[in-house]
């Protein structure tokens, strides 16, 4: 439970003249659901991006499992364990949510130009296990009933379990999830409590980037705050949020 | 009557090859938004490669149905390696570069192709050795060689294969990811440079049958014959709707069509005036009018403003 997963070292992003991160530090353990909160513009879509590989850091380096993530293309973040989802919801839109899922295999599984032309029976074999997959999560997230709808055609809600279905497919040791409460009612926002505890109960550790400050205090185990790309509290969320600096991030200090 | 069925045979053909071509257009303009106008040279050297395989071999004693196999599968060894090449040194450097610059690369491709087959097999046209069988069957009074019968078979199989493998194979599934959006596929863990040099595999191992369809239909093959038949394969993607696969498919049978019936009908429509040797213009007319009234094509998505 308390070795670490993920250790950030020193993260430092710049865009043009504009500092996005300032030498961010934190490490994830194993198996904790772990809070990133900050108000907008503090870097936390920011840091994401860099831990998915889609941004270079400037400087820094980020250890996952071990081994440095630095410098590597995005497709093999995904095959070391990392996936994500985003603030703004990034489905495959003209693909079915069956497909949607299915692609999110692509990271753990083999079949190539070979197998589609050949049909062999262990392309055949692969193929039956990815519709497997794909539907299994889907009943996981509650959404097989929208199987072959296109993807852009789900509500809201569904998008955002589809999105957690795919990401799931590629096995993550790490999910990301960039405000996945976003546009959620309370009862939405009740069940995609659920989902995630499930999620860690299952062994993959959550990374959550959340607006709605009742649901990361009440489903966090720690929580860290970023505030103009800078740290500036990391902790147990009883703690995070009677943090003197934390409220003034929030409120401006006037209130504090 | 028996002119009507028979141009509407002569567009099925011609439209076959004209999708063949057309797929390779769009299906690089769905993976990465680049129009590949050095693709009608890619056929051109199918068409060559073909040919002169088929020529070193025809005194052999080898069965015709061997002598296009070998033909074909030159051309297509050749042709994929062209594709590849292309997109490594002509278009991945500019991957991130403004849409003007790789489409003037394009050109330039095209143009580097053309000049490099005028070296290789000079000016001259080159004729299609008379191995084919000149068998022939009469439909409702219309002529077709057993010749053109395997054209549209062919293509037919290709197309359905090709068809099978974007919707059912994990590879397929890849490449639509990466035409909706590279950067969400890459974290899926796709390897989107390896799926767009596949892409340009496929489209020029197309490419290549279409080639050899060419110069066998017409029994001729020239280094220029790419750029029209390219120019043509290209309207018929944008009629079809660039970047939409079945549009591309559609788009080339309907355009083999309109030019095959243009050509068969202008003479008596103009009252002589003009000859069946007008035949581009129908293409053009279609580009046009397409470009002007339905610039998405006859079932493409709304397309944004690439160039």
């Amino acid at each position: 439970m308390s070795h670490s997963l993920l250790e950030a070292r020193a993260i430092g992003k710049n865009f043009g003249g504009v500092t996005a991160l300032r030498d961010v530090s934190l490490t994830i353990k194993q198996g904790e659901i772990y809070g990133l909160i900050g108000p907008n513009g503090a870097g936390k879509t920011t840091f994401f991006n860099v831990l998915t590989g889609l941004y270079h850091p400037d400087g820094g380096e980020i250890v996952f499992a071990g081994e440095t993530l630095q410098a590597s293309a995005p497709h093999k973040v995904a095959k070391r364990g990392i996936a994500r989802t985003f603030q703004n919801i990034r489905l495959f839109a003209n693909m079915t949510a069956m497909e949607n899922v299915m692609v999110g295999r692509h990271a753990r599984t083999h079949a190539g130009v070979l197998g589609a032309v050949l049909h062999d029976r262990r392309t055949v074999n692969e193929e039956a296990a990815i519709r497997q997959r794909a539907e299994e999560l889907l009943h996981y997230v509650n959404i097989a009933d929208r199987a072959d709808d296109l993807a852009r055609n789900l509500s809201y809600g569904d998008q955002r379990r589809l999105e957690i279905a795919r990401a799931l497919a590629t096995e993550p040791k790490l999910l990301a999830l960039d405000e996945p409460a976003a546009g959620m009612n309370g009862a939405e926002t009740g069940d995609l409590r659920e989902l995630i505890e499930g999620i860690r109960k299952d062994g993959i550790t959550v990374l959550l980037i959340e607006h709605d400050v009742k649901l990361v205090m009440g489903l966090c185990d720690r929580v860290a705050v970023l505030d103009y790309g800078e740290k500036i509290c990391e902790d147990i969320p009883s703690v995070v949020q009677n943090d003197p600096k934390v409220i003034e991030a929030y409120l401006g200090g006037s209130l504090a | 009557m028996d002119i009507f069925i028979q141009q509407i045979i002569n567009g099925l053909i011609l439209g076959s090859i004209y999708a063949l071509v057309a797929l390779g257009y769009t299906m690089v303009y769905g993976i990465m938004g680049l129009i590949n106008f050095a693709h009608g040279e890619v056929v051109m050297i199918g068409a060559m490669v073909a040919l002169s395989v088929i020529k070193l071999l025809e005194n052999s004693g080898l069965p015709v149905f061997l002598l296009l196999l070998f033909g074909l599968a030159a051309a297509a060894l050749v042709c994929m390696a062209v594709g590849f090449t292309i997109e490594r040194i002509a278009y991945r450097p500019l991957r991130r570069a403004p849409r003007l610059a790789p489409l003037i690369t394009a050109i330039g491709v095209s143009i580097v192709l053309q000049n490099l087959a005028m070296l290789i097999w000079g000016r001259n046209y080159h004729a299609f050795p008379p191995i084919l069988p000149t068998t022939s069957m009469t439909i409702f009074g219309a002529t077709i060689t057993s010749l053109q019968v395997a054209i549209v078979l062919i293509a037919a199989l290709m197309m359905i294969g090709l068809m099978i493998l974007i919707n059912r194979t994990r590879l397929g599934r890849a490449m639509r990811a990466t035409s909706e959006n590279p950067s969400i596929a890459q974290l899926m863990g796709v390897n989107i440079n390896q799926i767009i040099s596949f892409t340009f595999v496929i489209g020029s191992a197309l490419a290549a049958v279409a080639g050899l369809m060419v110069s066998a239909n017409y029994s001729i093959a020239h280094y220029y014959m790419g750029f029209m038949l390219g120019l043509k394969a290209f309207t018929a993607a944008v009629l079809g709707g660039i970047g939409n696969i079945a549009g591309a498919m559609l788009g080339g049978i309907l355009l083999g069509l309109i030019e095959s019936l243009g050509a068969g009908y202008i003479g008596d429509l103009t009252g002589g005036f003009l000859g069946s040797h007008y035949q581009d213009i129908f293409a053009f007319f279609v580009l046009i009018g397409v470009l002007v009234f339905r610039p998405s094509g006859l079932i493409g998505e709304k397309v944004s403003e690439r160039a």
